[in-house]
């Protein structure tokens, strides 16, 4: 069975969030309408966004790295935010295990983004149904666009190829292959969701020539 | 979590609903154990009082949804959502425990099944109400037996307390054992708060911040959460209210919605109409408080993620 997923690499990813500008870019302007984008020059701005970046600081100072840390939805395998659904709007696709929303189908009652561990759906303020990341899927089967870009909005803007796209459950795949060599991992492994987005760790920094307070380098 | 007001009214009404009409039941199934004559005008009136705070929950509940006019597909999903099988159970008690009470109106045989077939709905209404809060393994106030205990502890307290200040309007000589009812209940339920409270205030989150981001070392701290506006997820799961806010709230219920009508009921005599009308409404408002309390209470594991602005 196929599982596509996104793979990102917290060693190069610089937290300059052209994912998150070309994800809102693609998403506003699909069929399904646009996303809210409530007084974007206000003083309290408010709107959809299916990816964010945000940013972490992580070791014990003077060791500290700043981590830079994308979030969208895992399309987990065993998704929670699915069965609580009551309408069957939540569902997760059999053929390609994107978790997607049927827009009208749903009645905007909050309790996927309640069962979701990892805040990865929003009610979309205008249009009152769950919204969340679908990896695209408008996008990455549509043939009038050349093959190389079909691919989610986010993966093509990342100028660092810190995102990964591809079938995680395929062994020879690019993305299999990074987890396995690389020690990708999922969040929140706790609540036994079982993400399809994996992170890859920060690599161990190379010694060098410079004096270092320590050689061990947190993740 | 931020709690939503058309779930509080939904839950505390229903509750109320549904220990309004189980204190009618059982009245009736001990007069017909004692052979007494069963009050069949009270108990179709009481029925009728019961559908209509039913009605008020389910109400409440439309207020809760983004696209209400869409509410009819709610009932599709049974076999896996509880909300579904709320959706389902709801309106199934409140046509039976209406049909129980014109029954009764009409002195119909058939009330006695109606009864039970009610009691059946209630019973389920009762587990659907609470699973769908119990279920959610990662919200763990809210996640343990006591969410279902204290639902129907306190719909019961709150039902036998209304079915009190009915029966002191047209059925005095009930007033004595529905007083004792909501007495023994209202103490069980504050025992079962009580004891939810404190195993809330030893909870420890399994989530951290280092699982939010797969991080290892001991220390991790979100500088940014990407964004300077707010969002569904700044808004849905804070409640914003200071700790000592919620101090308060907790000093109301327990105070509104245990101590004084307690007190209340133990004063009250068979005639005390105003006196247990009032016990009804001071619980009732309390029992508001309770559930804004409850929601309030459970810590999102999401929040781990929107620590920081910037």
């Amino acid at each position: 069975m196929t599982q596509l997923a996104l793979v990102i690499d917290l060693d190069v990813c610089v937290g300059c969030h052209a994912c998150v500008t070309s994800c809102k870019e693609w998403n506003t302007s699909g069929e399904a309408g646009s996303l809210a984008d409530l007084m974007p020059y206000g003083r309290d701005p408010s709107g959809t966004f299916f990816n964010r970046v945000q940013t972490f600081e992580v070791g014990q100072y003077p060791d500290t790295q700043t981590v830079h840390f994308p979030k969208s939805c895992l399309h987990c395998e065993d998704p929670p935010c699915v069965p609580v659904c009551p309408t069957g709007a939540s569902y997760k696709r059999a053929e390609d295990g994107i978790v997607l929303v049927d827009y009208d189908k749903c009645i905007g009652c909050k309790y996927c983004a309640w069962a979701c561990p990892y805040g990865a759906r929003e009610l979309d303020a205008k249009r009152k149904v769950m919204t969340k990341c679908t990896l695209c899927v408008d996008r990455i089967y549509d043939k009038s666009i050349p093959e190389r870009e079909r691919k989610p909005a986010c993966v093509n803007a990342c100028p660092t190829s810190a995102r990964l796209f591809g079938d995680v459950h395929d062994p020879e795949s690019e993305v299999s292959k990074a987890i396995r060599e690389r020690g990708g991992y999922t969040l929140m492994p706790e609540w036994k969701t079982r993400p399809a987005n994996h992170y890859l760790p920060r690599r161990e920094a190379a010694p060098c020539d410079l004096p270092s307070p320590s050689s061990s380098s947190p993740r | 979590m931020r709690p939503a007001f058309s779930v509080v009214f939904l839950t505390t009404l229903i509750g109320a609903g549904q220990g309004l009409f189980l204190a009618l039941l059982m009245v009736e199934w001990a007069a017909r154990l004692s052979q007494a004559p069963v009050p069949a005008g009270f108990l179709a009136h009481g029925s009728i009082v019961a559908v209509l705070l039913c009605c008020g929950g389910l109400a409440a509940s439309f207020f809760h949804l983004g696209r209400p006019g869409r509410a009819w597909r709610a009932a599709a999903m049974w076999r896996t959502s509880w909300l579904s099988r709320e959706v389902i159970a709801l309106p199934a008690f409140i046509a039976l425990c209406m049909a129980y009470g014109i029954a009764h109106g009409r002195g119909a045989g058939i009330a006695v099944f109606l009864g039970a077939a009610a009691l059946a709905a209630c019973a389920a209404l009762f587990v659907c109400t609470s699973m769908i809060y119990a279920c959610i393994r990662f919200l763990q106030e809210w996640s343990s037996p006591f969410t279902f205990v204290n639902f129907v502890l306190m719909g019961c307290a709150s039902g036998f307390t209304l079915a009190a200040a009915l029966a002191a309007r047209e059925a005095s000589t009930l007033v004595t054992p529905f007083r004792y009812g909501a007495i023994i209940l209202a103490l069980a339920a504050l025992a079962s708060r009580a004891a939810s409270l404190v195993r809330n205030a030893r909870l420890v989150p399994r989530s951290t911040t280092q699982s939010a981001i797969g991080a290892r070392s001991a220390q991790a701290v979100q500088k940014s959460r990407g964004f300077t506006g707010g969002s569904f997820n700044t808004r849905e799961f804070f409640h914003g209210v200071s700790g000592r806010g919620l101090a308060g709230v907790l000093a109301l219920f327990m105070l509104l919605a245990f101590v004084v009508p307690l007190a209340m009921l133990a004063m009250a005599g068979e005639d005390s109409r105003t006196l247990l009308a009032l016990a009804f409404a001071v619980q009732y408002a309390g029992l508001l408080a309770e559930r804004w309390y409850f929601l309030a209470d459970a810590r999102h594991p999401q929040n781990l993620y929107y620590q920081s602005v910037a």
